[in-house]
């Protein structure tokens, strides 16, 4: 059992550092979930299926993501808020290689 | 005035099987659904998508799961509105609710029970600072009459399916029908793709990609949208239209409901687990739109909570009435409609 560090700005512009298992089968979007970072109800919409983008954050460290699929890259060309550096939290895997992470959430849409 | 013993708000998985479970007390249910469907979420987001914590089914596409539950209700005849939200709600003297949509239908009920899941599906709007000024001026976002733009100039923004059939359709309706999408890829059917792509080399569809609508000018209606062209050429176009569509997919809002005098926390309402009712006597929640200690979101959970919510409600339409619950391997399920399916009968018979 493992936790990386990770440092998530909620929408209210405020830094969290929090720790998240690679051992749970979690995404980004989870671990703000789990530590309630953003509302209930105003994240992860869809349940994680990339086809809501509640969860999309803007990644500010440079780590080197998993690649996005078709229906990631689908759903952020309809997104609202988008920049070059916006993913769905949904679809980043919490795994060792994301440790250091740093990640701020796009506002509410 | 629509009338029934059960009013459901939302005609999710949650909703259609506490159909079933108030058809066993022999309650009918009429259900309100803001989507043009049954199946909430299950038929409007993903019925293409495997579920695999159905108790019973190690695997169900959501889509079928619908279809299942359409049919194990349909001898109990519920009765849909579907298409319009569920706006008000007023008590009347006896205790009963009148609850009226956003189209002004009423339905009467003893009991209301709201299996909302995330809210009402509404349209997505795009940040344009003046947007709000020109809806039914010129914008709206979505098509409810497609002759409404017979000869007009019309300009669609999207990239999924819905901009690319309404492009496809408005083509041989409006005059003028221009695309608009942030990328020069589209998501959609192959053969919505292909059409468009034909109609542009015949001219008959103006594509502006990759693009996006960033202004809206017009004194009092809409009169021409500037658009900000990207890519290798960057540029802003203004175009004259005189209406802008944009179709950006629906995302949830719990919506009027919430000013229904409910407790709400975290955008859920708020019950009492013994039977799922909310804070006010009468209306119940169950399924994704409530939230207790532990509440999971869950359809098998929602199941649940239909089932001790009918137990409940039969009381309280029936409050002298005695009653026990029955298996259905016991009581067989008999329908409004005069069907009757039960376990068949053992013989005794000797054997000589």
């Amino acid at each position: 059992m493992s936790d990386i560090k990770i440092k998530i700005k909620d929408r209210e512009g405020v830094l969290h550092d929090v720790d998240a298992p690679t051992d749970m089968n979690m995404n980004l979007m989870e671990v703000v979930r789990s530590y309630e970072l953003a509302p209930e109800g105003t994240i992860g919409v869809c349940g994680g299926m990339a086809m809501c983008a509640s969860c999309q954050c803007y990644v500010e460290s440079d780590h080197t993501l998993p690649e996005m699929s078709d229906d990631e890259d689908a759903m952020l060309a309809e997104a609202f808020h988008v920049q070059d550096n916006s993913r769905l939290g949904c679809q980043i895997q919490m795994t060792e290689d994301m440790d250091g992470l740093e990640v701020t959430l796009a506002p509410e849409s | 005035m629509i009338k029934t013993d059960i009013l459901i708000i939302g005609a999710g998985p949650t909703g259609l099987f506490a159909v079933f479970e108030a058809g066993l007390l022999q309650l009918k249910c009429h259900l309100i659904d803001a989507l043009p469907q049954p199946g909430g979420q299950c038929a409007e987001i993903y019925p293409k998508k495997p579920i695999y914590d159905i108790p019973g089914f190690p695997e169900v596409l959501a889509g079928d799961l619908v279809d299942n539950l359409m049919e194990q209700i349909r001898p109990f005849q519920p009765t849909f509105t579907l298409g319009e939200r569920a706006n008000t709600i007023d008590k009347l003297e006896d205790g009963t609710f009148v609850v009226t949509t956003n189209k002004g239908t009423k339905h009467h009920a003893p009991i209301v029970v709201i299996a909302g899941g995330l809210g009402s599906f509404e349209p997505r709007k795009p940040l344009i600072p003046n947007i709000k000024n020109y809806e039914d001026k010129g914008v709206s976002y979505f098509i409810k009459d497609p002759e409404i733009y017979r000869d007009k100039r019309v300009l669609i923004a999207g990239g999924g399916d819905s901009a690319l059939d309404w492009s496809i359709y408005l083509a041989d309706v409006a005059s003028e029908v221009t695309l608009v999408h942030r990328r020069n890829e589209f998501r959609g059917a192959l053969d919505s793709v292909e059409k468009v792509q034909s109609l542009k080399n015949l001219g008959r569809i103006n594509l502006i990609t990759p693009a996006e609508v960033v202004a809206l000018k017009g004194d009092g209606k809409l009169e021409s949208v500037v658009i900000n062209k990207s890519g290798d050429t960057e540029e802003e176009i203004i175009k004259e239209v005189d209406e802008f569509i944009p179709l950006f997919g629906l995302s949830p809002k719990l919506g009027p409901i919430a000013n229904w005098g409910l407790e709400i926390e975290k955008n859920a309402i708020k019950v009492d687990t013994f039977d799922y009712q909310t804070n006010i006597p009468g209306i119940y929640a169950i399924g994704d739109v409530n939230t207790y200690p532990g509440k999971l979101k869950l359809i098998l959970c929602g199941f649940h909570e239909a089932t001790l919510m009918c137990q409940s409600a039969y009381q309280r339409i029936f409050p002298n009435k005695r009653y026990v619950m029955k298996y259905t391997t016991v009581g067989g399920v008999s329908g409004f409609d005069g069907t009757k399916r039960e376990a068949p009968k053992a013989v005794v018979k000797t054997i000589d």
